[in-house]
Order: structure tokens, then sequence, then C-alpha cells
């Protein structure tokens, strides 16, 4: 079995097919750097990242696939919480660089559809941010929303944000990965809170009392009696309730919270 | 902003519950400088989803429910006991705002009960879209209810405002509307809905003109009809849908499963439950109508008035016509593919696109998502054994096709509608 031991960004990943191609050596499994290693191994190479090899390799794929085809797999790479992401995105480059024509619509193939099924499911994840985030109003006057996403979305996200509430501060948290944006009415920038922060301003997925603005809790009171008055008694549906508002969201729903 | 503000909340919300309607689908808007809010495009966003199930898109709200008209399928009709309310304009717009701020709701859809005559009703109305518009620039979505019997103008200045606008016909049929609305008939329905459709035609031939006249009404208007409180057929209630579909201004045609509010009206009938089954089948045949190319009468007709509850409209129409029957799936046009139970817009879309590398068969289908277990009577693909519809015939592939769903559940297999789309 051989391995490639890279650093796990895209950059790297690129460099490891131009490195493959180079040596006629083909990884069986990707592991990140300080990643333990499979129990069996014959071959190990460390393949250090090069923006140069992957920049070929990226000109390369962009004539034999779409630019659609080119913007799926950007995307499926923030598939993080997708087992072994890399690999497939490897194994498909391989096939797109090997194939006399396009492979990206040939769905026969195992890769092809499971990369398109990564790509669905980023895009699905990055529109339950979109829907489901909550902002809180802090008495600094910024709007606060947290968030846990499964893949790494929030980047895909921000633009959207930037354009909609382009006239108020806010920040949209990522507390599983420990990062998150904020805008200042003009730029967006990147922050962290360290893990000490992070306690001190969240209790249960809500902002703590003391940091918010005067009039927050009523809305989310008035949010919380919207939600119950709307729906229809004789129609209840918990089952599809439950399917198009996964559970795994309501940690952070202003209607969910108790 | 106070206790007594949710408490209106409450009672103009629980007023409003029943429209079936809360899709932000059909413009797409950038926001402006100064502004808050978007609209994208596509099907618009659900922001929650409530008990029953029901997309949250917007702010589904009365200005009141004091109402001077008696509709005998209505909750707010004057002789109900009720608690009534009347938001204040300002109000209903602090409202809408700070819930869009903290991303509750893509805007808002505002309706309301007839106060003193349709059109004092109607401008306080437009005083609120008009106020989040121009005073706030709010640029996010906003739906209005046209008031049957409101003037031309009124509409026309509301239309500059909203995003889409609706009147309900409520019961397709003008005998039966004037018996349970006695203050309606279809013509005064039919009016606003036709004040809407030559605004928009207007504004089409402006914008030709001038890039940047003002949009009017750009995501079209919708309407919606009440299931199960009278006794018209579903080929009414489709046919009327399909002669609306033709009207380019008519985006949607909502269906609601009638909830016996009013037990006490005799005009009503009992039923224990909101007709849901039928209301879904309703959704599935419009649907078909609008995406799958299928004409209302190959859905409905004389000989088959009524959709069958059993199973969904499409399976119902291959039933009835096993002629058409196998399918090639490596061969078939797109449109033929779109008629198999068990494939939709999203399997057959793929597969016209993947058969061009090599034969397909039953692995890669189900792979790509097609409902085998309906589709194989249907198809014909290299390895599938021929027990398609014409050997099986019809009645034994729907018993086999319905067996352990009951008639209460609804196959969850069959072609689900999602409820807002
Ligand atoms: S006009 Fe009829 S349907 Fe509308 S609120 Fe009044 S009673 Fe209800």
């Amino acid at each position: 079995m051989t391995v490639f031991c890279y650093d796990k960004t895209f950059e790297g990943l690129l460099t490891c097919v131009f490195d493959a191609y180079l040596h006629k050596l083909f990884p069986d499994t990707l592991v990140g750097e300080g990643e333990p290693l499979p129990l069996f191994h014959d071959e190990l190479y460390t393949c250090a990242t090069d923006t140069q090899k992957a920049d070929r390799v990226w000109k390369a794929l962009g004539k034999k696939l779409s630019n659609d085809a080119m913007r799926e797999l950007t995307i499926a790479w923030m598939a993080d919480g997708y087992p072994k992401v890399d690999e497939l995105l490897f194994r498909f480059i391989r096939k797109a660089v090997d194939a006399p024509k396009s492979i990206e619509v040939n769905f026969a193939d195992q890769d092809v559809l499971a990369l398109s099924r990564v790509y669905k499911q980023v895009s699905y994840e990055r529109m339950r941010l979109v829907q489901f985030a909550r902002f809180q109003k802090t008495a600094d006057d910024i709007y606060f929303a947290p968030f846990e996403p499964q893949h790494n979305i929030l980047p895909m996200a921000i633009e959207h944000f930037k354009d909609r509430f382009a006239g108020q501060k806010w920040i949209i948290y990522d507390v599983r990965r420990g990062y998150g944006y904020y805008y200042d009415l003009h730029t967006v920038e990147e922050i962290t809170f360290t893990a000490e922060e992070s306690e001190a301003i969240l209790k249960k997925g809500f902002l703590a009392d003391n940091l918010l603005a005067e009039d927050e809790l009523l809305f989310q009171k008035m949010w919380q009696t919207y939600f119950k008055s709307i729906a229809i008694k004789e129609r209840r549906n918990p089952r599809k309730h439950r399917q198009d508002m996964p559970v795994r969201y309501w940690k952070y729903l202003t209607e969910k919270r108790k | 902003m106070n206790a007594q503000t949710i408490e209106k909340l409450k009672i103009l919300a629980e007023s409003a519950k029943y429209d079936v309607s809360c899709s932000s689908s059909g413009t797409v808007r950038n926001n402006k400088k100064g502004g808050l809010g978007n609209t994208v495009g596509g099907m618009g966003i659900c922001h929650s989803f409530a008990e029953d199930g029901r997309c949250i898109s917007l702010l589904k709200i009365m200005l009141t429910n004091m109402c001077i008209y008696d509709c005998a399928y209505c909750v707010n009709r004057r002789s109900n006991d009720v608690p009534r309310a009347t938001f204040a304009v300002s109000e209903l717009v602090d409202i809408t705002m700070e819930f869009y701020r903290r991303n509750y709701i893509e805007g808002l859809f505002l309706s309301s009960a007839v106060v003193r005559n349709p059109d004092y009703t109607m401008e306080r109305m437009v005083a609120v879209i008009r106020n989040l518009r121009v005073e706030q620039r709010f640029n996010g979505y906003i739906h209005m209810k046209s008031i049957p019997g409101a003037s031309r103008q009124l509409v026309q200045e509301a239309g500059l405002y909203a995003d889409r606008m609706s009147v309900n016909i409520e019961i397709p049929n003008d005998n039966n509307l004037k018996m349970l609305a006695p203050e309606k008939n279809l013509a005064s329905i039919y009016q606003p809905m036709k004040f809407i459709h030559q605004g928009v035609l207007e504004n089409q031939e402006e914008r030709q003109k001038y890039r940047h006249a003002p949009r009017f009404v750009p995501a079209g208007q919708s309407t919606q009809m009440i299931v199960g409180a009278t006794s018209d057929s579903d080929k009414a209630i489709l046919n009327l849908s399909s002669a609306l579909y033709r009207r380019p201004s008519i985006r949607r045609v909502y269906y609601s499963g009638y909830v016996p509010v009013n037990t006490y009206d005799s005009r009503l009938p009992m039923l224990k439950q909101p007709p849901l089954v039928r209301e879904n089948r309703l959704y599935q045949a419009d649907w078909l109508m609008r995406f799958y190319n299928f004409r209302v009468n190959e859905i409905v007709n004389d000989t088959y008035p009524d959709l069958d509850l059993d199973v969904d409209p499409k399976l119902s129409w291959a039933l009835r016509h096993p002629e058409a029957f196998p399918v090639d799936i490596n061969s078939a046009d797109y449109e033929m593919l779109l008629r198999v139970p068990g494939i939709g817009v999203k399997s057959a879309t793929l597969i016209v696109a993947s058969r061009r590398y090599g034969h397909l068969g039953a692995f890669q289908l189900k792979k790509m998502g097609i409902v085998m277990k309906k589709a194989q009577y249907f198809i014909s693909c290299r390895e599938l054994p021929v027990h398609t519809i014409n050997e099986l015939k019809p009645e034994r592939v729907k018993a086999i096709l319905t067996v352990g769903s009951g008639k209460k559940k609804i196959d969850e297999n069959q072609l689900e509608i999602p409820f807002e789309k």
C-alpha cells in the first residue's frame, strides 16, 4: 500500500497529483501531516506543497473539465465532515486527467457520482446556514450568529450575508471549527475566540444575557410566539418538521430555545 | 413594543395561518446602498419549519382580523367570537425589520380582514409596505394580498412595492362561493387579478422602452383554492388551475385542505380531519402540469373526475396507459423518461447525460437514485427480467406498489412534493 502524506490543503492535494504523475507512483491512501499511518504500508511518500505544481495541475484540469465541474471540485473540498473526501477528489482528478474526454457527467462512474453527491451535500449545508443562522443583537449593536456545520461551509455563505445585511455589523461564528467572520459595515475579516472566550460568550448556544441589547429578549420572545401561533394544530406533522429542520441545528435556533 | 404587541402578534398570526402560500420565490434583487436585505433567485428561502411541517419563509400576518364579511370557511368571519386585534402601521413595520435583521424571515406576507370597506383596508396595507420600501429601504421580499373590490389605483401602487400579490379564489365555482361567502363572487375576485395581470403586462412593455422603469409585482401573482369544503371535483379544480397557468402572470396555485374551523355551520361538511391526502395529490397533479408536460385532461377527465388517493397521479396515468410502456432507458427521449413512475426530473436528466458514455444497467440506475421498486415495471434495460406492466397487468402492479401503504398513510416512496416550493 502506498501512502502519500501532505499538509491537507487544496494546493497540497494538487501537488500530490503532480508528484504522482511525475514519479508514476499513485497513492492508495492520503494522510495529513502528523496523522497516524495505516498499519500496513509499503511506501510512504511525503509531498511538499508547491504552488507552481498545483497551478499546473489546475490549469491542465481546466482543459478537461467545464467551469462548473471545476467549481464543484473546490466546493467538494470543503466537505471536511465527509470521511476521506481528499481521496475521492484525488481519484476523480486522476480519472479526469486520464480520460480522453470529460468524465464529469458520466454518472455511471462511482467516483463521478460520489463527487456530485458530496458537492450537493456541501451546497445543501451552505443553504442550511443561510436558512437557520439566527442573529442575536448585542449591547454594542453587533448581530451575532453561532453555528455548528458538519462541513466547512462558512466561507461560501459570507457573500450572501454581506449583501443582505450590509447595513448592520455582524459576526457569524463556526463553533465547531473555532473561527468566524466579523463584518464592521465595511469589510469582512476572519476572527477567532479562545476557548475561554467562547465559553464566556455562549451559554447553551445563546449569548449571555448581560451581553444582549435591551430589546433582544423581547424579539426572541416574539419570534417564539409567532412560531407557535403559525402552526395549524390539525395538521401537526412532527416527522416532516424534523426532516426539514434537523434536530442537530436546533441548538442555535431561537424558536427552539428552551 | 411590549407584552401587548406580543399578544397582537399571536392573534394576528393565528388569523393568517390558514393561507397556505408562504413562498418567497421569483425575484432576484441585490441590496442597495444604505438598505437592508435582498432577495435570492430560485425557490426562496425557508427560515424555519412550523410543527405542522410547513415552511416559514415570510412573516405571514394580518394587519387586522376585524372583518365586516362573513365567509363560512374563515375563522375571522364577523359572526365568530374570537379575540380581535389590529396593528398600527409602524408596529408591523418594526416587527418586520427586527425579524429580518435576525435572519428569522425573508420578508413579509401581508393580508388583512376587510375593515370598513375594501379601499380603506387596502390603503392601510399599502401604507405598511410603502413605509418598508421607502422609509426603511427594505429590500427583502414582500407578498401582499389584494382585497377583492379594491380600486385599480391602490392595486397599482401596491404592485410597485410588492414582489408578489395574490387574490385567493378559495372556491372554484361561483354558486358555491356565493353560498359560502355571501359578500363575494368570482367576478369580484377576478377583478383585482385582472388589475395585477394588466399591470404586469404594461410594466413589461414599459421596461422594454425604459430599462430602469420600476418593476411591477416581479414575482407575479398566486392564488389559493380550498379543497374539500364544497363538492367541487378535482377535475373542476385542476381545470381552473390549468386555465390560470395559461396567464403568464400567474405563478402558483395553492391548494388548502379545508380545516373545519366553523363546525357549527351546516353549509360546510363535517370533517374529522383536513383532507391532506387529497391536497397532496392535487399538488402532485399541479406539479405534473408544470414540470412534466402533462395536459390537464390526461390527469383528470370525465371518466376520472377525481384523483386516485391510493397512488400518485403519475403512477395512476401509467397504470391507465400500459401501452406506453416499457420505456427503453437507453434510447427513450427525455419526455418519455419523465413519464416513468420512479423517475423524476433529476434522474431523467442524469440518465440522458450518462448514457452517452455507455449502456446503463439496473445497478447504475439504482445508484442514480431511480426508485427501482417502482420503475422496474415500466422500463427495459439490458439485464432486467421482463416483468413489466404488460406481463403483470396494471391491477397487479398497483396491488404490489400499494401493499403496506394503507389508506391513512401517504406512500413515502411516491412522487414527493415539498409542501412549499
Ligand atoms: S373577507 Fe372572508 S375570508 Fe377574508 S377575513 Fe373576512 S371573513 Fe375571512
